[in-house]
């Protein structure tokens, strides 16, 4: 999958499509590596209009129906500090 | 939230006149530009990230990230109560207190930060290099101005350091960031061996006072103690002093190596011997030019500002009787003032299951009312992330007890075991590779019994979420670090390191613990201190006598059965 | 394409830069220091303003003597994070008592400008589109400062105490 944040908010997004969501469940899963790579190539190209900041691409996994990141801080990422659970997206705080 | 019953009080520190306010706020202008700029695509992220850093903002795992400079840790109520509306306003209510001694707001909107610049400047505060490649905070012992250990009070001396170095035009595109630190007593309580450079106030043969510099201490990949560069510097030389050590290490640092820009890598390379003789020779000239001279009537001046408050007379001498808990907090977070009748209180951010250095901004609000109503108005953020209320009488400490209870502020455990520091780590920090504040928390818990504290004694846990080493690792007596292993999450062990006069890097012990692992690993390594230790050795002390080896043998102990 | 910055308008630049590897031309000429001190006896010996290019590692002091020959000295930026430069051109005009021009080169933004101008920089190589409105503008936006430079600007100190 391929995420980034917004620029005024530091919202964290995921790629769907040519645009972006706030929610990982929402996000596209990229399948094939050139499909990633078209897709990373495209945020790259679209960084000059100023709304979202650094675009990677990062490993996922489907466990049990659900698309979860692989790495630790990619699950961190999309849910919120585990410290803090009720704040975050996974406290509802779609936004920062 | 205002408490009416209590009457604000306004602390004896630096006080912004006309150019100091109109300094911060076209500070603030300045840096709102940049942001227009970057929003309107004017200025690329490389560019702006610079610009932002040395405005405070960081851009992390959730959001932003904006560091407030606490200078020299010192607080007034005015400010704090600001903090707390920022929290408020802009936040999720609450802020981090951190290991320089600086506020962090982690949940903050780019096109918020002027708004909140300027409300920080209305309390006289800014972000003004807390982040960057340039000269960040200066930080201070925390017992300043109350102690009777030191020579003198050293914020004015940090203040004049603070001055000189903001928006320094030769110094704001150094090769990495550098950190400065002052000290007057023998006891080291603000880790300046640590540091880039430190400047400890100190007495000459003649007992005249001057200055002892030192340089290249450092943490991060590769942990350095400071050399000395000058055992003595004279009061009116010190500024031409620094800025010759700085002009030498912006000119000859490498460049080419994010990891080697540091100037303990510099030092150590070229030798402290060779780095006094490039000091010497710029200093030489600069203090032949005379333009950097410091004069006493200006350090009068600035003294000044940080006179001690009217102490009461009178009062009586002896802390009261007030309970065993009381008594069991007073025993550890209650320090000797140098007047009859005052003491110096410590809150610890600490209790045992808290993130360490949080605090919510009504915790902030009522930290407000206690500094107002007990200390004369002002706190301290020390580096071990915890508060200190400098000047409270005797008689007031159960009262401030009380209420540090109904905040959940009142564990009775500075500088024991479950006094952790730890940094954000991977809950927070975009260069984490691992959580440390859940850690923290479990050996918190795990040795929360108070019995067991006193047992144990010092013992200094610093815990960093990554290489960077924001929590000190390298200085704990026992120090944690997060590292991934396959995106596994695993801790190092890294024994006998300190932040003190006695200042010592730790040395790793070896291959990680899992999360669920370390806490015990950490156990088994505390008693193997508490079975062969002597009478009235430290933790450190028995690991400096003894050496690795027990300790390792225990720790894996466990794993490999 | 580049603008010249100098006394606050744009400014014709009257030296050649010349390639290491290139013939020297008539005129003033802006050679690279490994070029000057190949050439050195050629280009003392011409009757015209000569212009040394030092990159970031390159440590003034190296001119050595010859900086008196020099009108020009040229400080590049290979990336505005380095900022050696700035210690240089603080070097340029204490140490080795440089008067001619300290032109600032290279990746530099707008916003090290006014640091450029404080360290001694009285000539800066611009993209097209960095106006003169721009330039003043970055020169006043901190209107005091708290440490002495080469620009000889008071001190917040000193007009504290009314000098």
């Amino acid at each position: 999958m391929l995420t980034a944040n917004r620029l005024r908010d530091g919202d964290v997004l995921y790629r769907k499509g040519s645009g972006w969501v706030l929610m990982l469940s929402d996000g596209e899963v990229y399948r094939e590596q050139a499909a990633a790579d078209a897709a990373l190539a495209a945020a790259t190209a679209e960084l000059a209009r100023n709304e979202f900041v650094a675009p990677y691409l990062f490993e996922v996994r489907e466990v049990g129906g659900k698309i979860i990141p692989v790495k630790e801080r990619e699950i961190i990422r999309a849910a919120g500090p585990t410290v803090h659970p009720h704040t975050g997206k996974q406290a509802g705080q779609f936004h920062a | 939230m205002l408490n009416t019953l209590i009457k604000p009080v306004a602390p004896n520190m630096y006080r912004y006149d006309e150019f100091d306010a109109q300094f911060v706020t076209e500070r603030v202008n300045q840096f709102a530009g940049q942001v227009a700029r970057r929003l309107s695509g004017e200025l690329t992220e490389d560019q702006f990230k610079p610009l932002r850093l040395m405005n405070g903002l960081y851009l992390q795992l959730h959001a932003y990230m904006l560091r407030i400079a606490v200078p020299y840790g010192t607080l007034s109520s005015k400010q704090m109560r600001k903090l707390a509306h920022i929290a408020r306003t802009y936040d999720k209510n609450f802020g981090h207190f951190t290991t320089r001694t600086n506020l962090q707001f982690n949940w903050i909107k780019l096109v918020d930060v002027p708004k909140i610049l300027r409300e920080l400047a209305d309390v006289e505060m800014h972000c003004i290099q807390t982040s960057g490649n340039c000269v960040r905070n200066v930080t201070a012992d925390q017992f300043a101005g109350a102690t009777d250990e030191e020579i003198e009070d050293p914020r004015p001396l940090a203040e004049i350091i603070r001055q000189w170095s903001s928006l320094h035009p030769e110094f704001v595109f150094l090769a990495r960031k550098f950190k400065i630190a002052v000290g007057a007593t023998e006891k080291d309580r603000a880790a300046l061996q640590w540091h880039d450079m430190a400047v400890q106030i100190v007495k000459n043969a003649q007992g005249r006072v001057g200055y002892k510099v030192m340089a290249g201490g450092g943490m991060g990949r590769t942990p350095y103690v400071a050399h000395v560069m000058s055992e003595f510097v004279e009061r009116e030389d010190i500024l031409a002093y620094l800025e010759a050590v700085l002009r030498v290490y912006n000119q000859d640092s490498r460049r080419d190596n994010i990891h080697k820009q540091r100037i303990k890598i510099l030092i150590n390379t070229i030798g402290p011997e060779e780095m006094r003789r490039r000091v010497a020779r710029e200093f030489e000239e600069l203090k032949r030019m005379g333009t950097l001279q410091l004069p006493q009537d200006e350090l009068d001046r600035i003294t000044a500002y940080f006179a001690p408050p009217k102490f009461e007379t009178g009062l009586p001498d002896t802390i009261p009787d007030a309970g065993p808990d009381f008594a069991n907090w007073a025993a550890t977070n209650v320090h000797k003032h140098k007047a009859p009748g005052y003491a110096i209180a410590t809150i610890t951010l600490k209790t045992p299951g808290q993130v360490p250095g949080d605090a919510t901004s009504e915790q902030m609000d009522v930290i407000a009312d206690l500094m107002d109503q007990f200390s004369v108005g002002e706190v301290r953020v020390t580096h071990e992330q915890n508060l200190v209320l400098p000047h409270v009488r005797k008689q007031d400490l159960p009262a401030i007890y009380a209420k540090l209870k109904e905040l959940d502020f009142a564990a009775p455990n500075a500088g024991l075991i479950t006094d952790i520091i730890a940094c954000p780590g991977l809950d927070y920090c975009d260069l984490a590779n691992a959580r440390s504040i859940p850690i923290a928390q479990s050996i918190a818990k795990k040795f929360e019994n108070l019995d067991r504290q006193h047992e144990i004694g010092e013992l200094k846990i610093k815990i960093s979420g990554c290489i960077n080493a924001c929590g000190h690792h390298h200085a704990g007596h026992i120090g944690i670090l997060g590292v991934d292993k396959k995106g596994v999450e695993f801790y190092q062990l890294i024994l006998g390191g300190s932040g003190a006069e006695d200042a010592s890097i730790g040395e790793i012990m070896g291959p990680g613990f899992g999360e669920h692992e370390i806490a015990d690993a950490v156990e088994r390594v505390v008693n193997v201190y508490l079975k062969t230790r002597k009478p009235g050795e430290r933790f450190l002390d028995t690991y400096r006598r003894l050496g690795m080896a027990p300790f390792k043998d225990a720790a894996y102990e466990k794993v490999a059965a | 394409m580049t603008k010249l910055i100098k006394s606050g308008a744009y400014a014709q630049d009257t030296f050649v830069p010349v390639a290491d590897d290139a013939a020297l031309p008539e005129g003033a000429v802006l050679v690279s220091l490994a070029r000057f001190q190949k050439d050195r006896e050629a280009l003392l010996a011409r009757n015209t303003p000569i212009g040394v290019k030092l990159q970031s590692s390159e440590n003034p002091e190296t001119l050595g003597a010859d900086i008196n020959h020099f009108s020009l000295i040229a400080l590049e930026f290979p990336k505005f994070r380095d900022g050696r430069a700035f210690s240089w051109a603080r070097m340029l005009r204490t140490r080795l008592g440089f008067t001619g021009e300290i032109r600032a080169v290279g990746d530099f933004l707008y916003d090290q400008v006014n640091y450029q101008h404080r360290v001694g920089f009285d000539a800066w190589e611009v993209p097209d589109n960095f106006t003169i409105e721009m330039f003043n503008h970055a020169l006043t936006e901190m209107t005091n400062v708290y440490q002495p430079s080469s620009d000889g600007k008071k001190t917040i100190r000193e007009l504290r105490a009314g000098k």
